[in-house]
């Protein structure tokens, strides 16, 4: 039922891409360029990602994945390109900037502090006060964080055991769906994920490909780093592939298979290069 | 000020114990939270009670209350240093220093007692902000930092004492009062009342979300609430049978108090624990962990210099020994034995002060029993031990059952 619902939609959203090949994404770099000393970690890169769909973000080690997710949130500057968000340039030179330009990352590591609770790990920075009166400014307002903290919760079709439980009482999902549902509190556009599943057990996987289905139906535009094509697949509208800082190609998962991407990414299948 | 957080959860489907993190489980999930020093305290005043009457009497703990003053005010701010997993060992020699700036500025100078306590104070914070500054700027690790305060600020004290010979009076009347002035029996009374009152008043809007959610919640919020007013009468009816309840403790419970609004209904006490916690995603937070650190040395010193104003009120004097010895090892010992971890992002101030009094009252019963310095410095050792030792035990037993789910 979900995979042909899933199907439909990922459908509707390539006539769509098709029929307008103008519009322009939620998120889209422009010949980003990166250099670290002779190394060319990124030559000329455009991606673009939509409103509502996932893009995957493939390659191997040292192909550009981390520095092209590093520049998008803030952690290095470009040498060259632009980074556009609704086909306007911004400028994103610190952690700040990108989050205020409406972009989440979700690290490996997820930082999170384990011994704070869920609901002061999702406000972290940026804790709700009591605004009643001057002195009550400076307190928490804790009712409203944990009633917000709830809907992101909800929003997302995920349960904790109780949103006072420290982080370090959490399994390796919930700490995913923590770190997630940071993205939906803040209400950020664009969400980027580095490797969302690599500590994951198989149910576990499921769940965060569940949580990232729930984030994209909100409308949020995602970007996700993966070695894992299952993730692939599972999940991702678009498959971009990088090889030593060069795009490779765009891909459509409904149209390709798993070893199609596998040559992309290695650069072993010439023949399935040429064909495209 | 009790620790009672909301048990929301988004599950509908979600059994019941699992929505409120209740007192017994988390209990055997090793939140062992104030229990252990609660116990402490009590086997302590068991057994010197037992040893010698004497120990319980209104005369001695009055007498208790004041010795507390000073290693209690110190473990406060040396626990805030603990919480993001630094340590400060030269509080001891910042109190020394601060109390001869205190006592030159009030005997020397004449400078009237309000201005010398606030530019001992403020001495203090200076202070410690150097130290921050240290540690943060030039990246050396807090230990290596403190040291080396420890070490210069007991010259710079010895070399200010020095020039006076011996030791400095002091007598000036407000220094002199503030650990020689006993409330008015009324004045007990009413702030006994106002305890009450607050406790209860902060539990309403707590009562009114938990209805619906079990008799047993209500039950542990109504337990929690009674606790600081059952402790206030107590406390007031027994000291009200010698001389009344010392200002001197009343600063000590004010002063927790602000730190304990500070650490855990602030935004900046949040910031705190997640720099102790996990420095780098509070980093990727956005908060400002340099800043966290600084402004967290320079209180922690601030508190320093307040317990050498106390110790000089106490001696009428200041020395070349005041602040030394073991005092700034004793006011960590008190915060770790009250709960805080020496890894940083654990703890709660009011544990300081809980483990400051368990230290003093081991040392005054040992006193009473005519016991030595030696015997005291070992029976500290054994407790702190016993103590890290129910922490370590409590801690496996958490990655126990957090791990469950892994």
């Amino acid at each position: 039922m979900r995979f042909a619902r899933e199907l439909r939609r990922r459908h509707a959203i390539s006539e769509v891409t098709a029929a307008s090949n103008t519009v322009t994404g939620l998120l889209e770099t422009r010949n980003l360029s990166k250099r670290f000393g002779r190394v060319h970690a990124l030559s000329g890169v455009d991606i673009s990602v939509h409103a509502g769909s996932v893009l995957a973000l493939l390659g191997d080690n040292g192909a550009g994945k981390s520095t092209l997710v590093k520049i998008i949130s803030g952690v290095h500057r470009p040498d060259d390109g632009e980074v556009l968000i609704d086909g306007a340039p911004v400028s994103i030179s610190t952690p700040r900037q990108a989050s205020d330009a409406g972009i989440e990352t979700v690290y490996q590591d997820l930082a999170l502090c384990d011994n704070l609770t869920v609901v002061q790990n999702l406000f972290l920075g940026r804790e709700r006060r009591r605004e009643r009166t001057l002195l009550g400014r400076m307190f928490l307002d804790r009712r409203s964080m944990e009633r917000e903290a709830a809907r992101a919760f909800e929003s997302l079709g995920t349960t904790m055991p109780s949103l006072d439980s420290q982080v370090s009482n959490l399994s390796g999902g919930q700490r995913q769906a923590v770190a997630i549902a940071r993205a939906v509190v803040w209400r950020r556009r664009v969400v980027l994920f580095d490797e969302p599943t690599a500590a994951l057990g198989v149910e576990q996987t499921g769940n965060v490909h569940k949580l990232i289905r729930r984030l994209r139906d909100q409308g949020v535009g995602i970007i996700m780093i993966s070695h894992n094509m299952a993730d692939v697949f599972a999940v991702a509208d678009r498959l971009t592939v990088l090889r030593r800082g060069r795009k490779i190609a765009d891909m459509d998962p409904r149209t390709c298979t798993p070893d199609d991407v596998v040559g992309k990414i290695t650069g072993s299948e010439v023949a399935v290069e040429s064909r495209q | 000020m009790t620790d009672i957080r909301p048990s929301t959860a988004t599950g509908k489907d979600l059994p019941g114990e699992a929505r409120y993190a209740g007192f017994v489980s988390r209990l055997s999930q090793g939140e062992l939270g104030f229990i252990p020093v609660l116990v402490a305290l009590l086997v302590a005043f068991i057994v010197f009670h037992i040893a010698n009457p004497y120990f319980l009497t209104p005369r001695n703990m009055s007498n208790l209350s004041l010795q507390v003053g000073v290693l209690g005010v110190m473990a406060l701010g040396v626990s805030l240093v603990l919480f993001i997993g630094e340590i400060d060992l030269s509080a001891g020699s910042v109190s020394g220093v601060c109390a001869v700036v205190l006592v030159l500025l009030a005997s020397i100078y004449s400078v009237p007692g309000p201005a010398a306590i606030a530019a001992a104070v403020l001495c203090g914070a200076a202070i410690g902000w150097i130290h921050g500054k240290c540690i943060t700027v030039i990246g050396a690790p807090s230990f290596i930092v403190t040291l080396t305060g420890l070490l210069v600020w007991q010259g710079v004290q010895r070399m200010l004492v020095g020039n006076q010979i011996g030791q400095v009076l002091i007598d000036d009347p407000l220094v002199l009062s503030i650990a020689s002035t006993f409330m008015p029996f009324w004045l007990s009374v009413a702030l006994v009342a106002i305890i009450t009152l607050s406790s209860f008043a902060l539990c309403v809007p707590r009562w009114r979300q938990q209805s619906g959610a079990g008799r047993f919640d209500r039950f542990t919020l109504l337990g929690r609430a009674a606790l600081f007013p059952a402790m206030s009468i107590i406390v007031v009816a027994t000291l009200s049978n010698h001389m009344g309840v010392p200002v001197l403790l009343l600063v000590l419970v004010f002063l927790a108090l602000i730190l304990t609004v500070v650490t855990e209904h602030t935004p900046f006490g949040v910031h705190v624990f997640a720099v102790g916690g996990n420095q780098e995603a509070a980093r990727r937070a956005g908060i400002n962990v340099a800043r966290t650190k600084v402004i967290l040395f320079s209180v922690c010193s601030a508190f320093a210099a307040i317990s050498g104003t106390i110790a000089v009120s106490r001696q009428y004097a200041v020395d070349s020994n005041t602040g030394g010895g073991n005092l700034v090892l004793d006011a960590i010992a008190a915060a770790v034995i009250g709960g805080t971890s020496l890894f940083g992002g654990r703890g709660r101030v009011l544990g300081a002060l809980l483990g400051a009094i368990v230290i003093g009252s081991v040392a005054n019963g040992l006193d009473l029993l005519g016991q030595s310095a030696n015997v005291k410095s070992i029976i500290t050792g054994l407790i702190l031990l016993a103590a890290v030792s129910v922490d370590m035990i409590a801690r496996k037993q958490r990655i126990r059952t957090g791990a469950a789910g892994a």
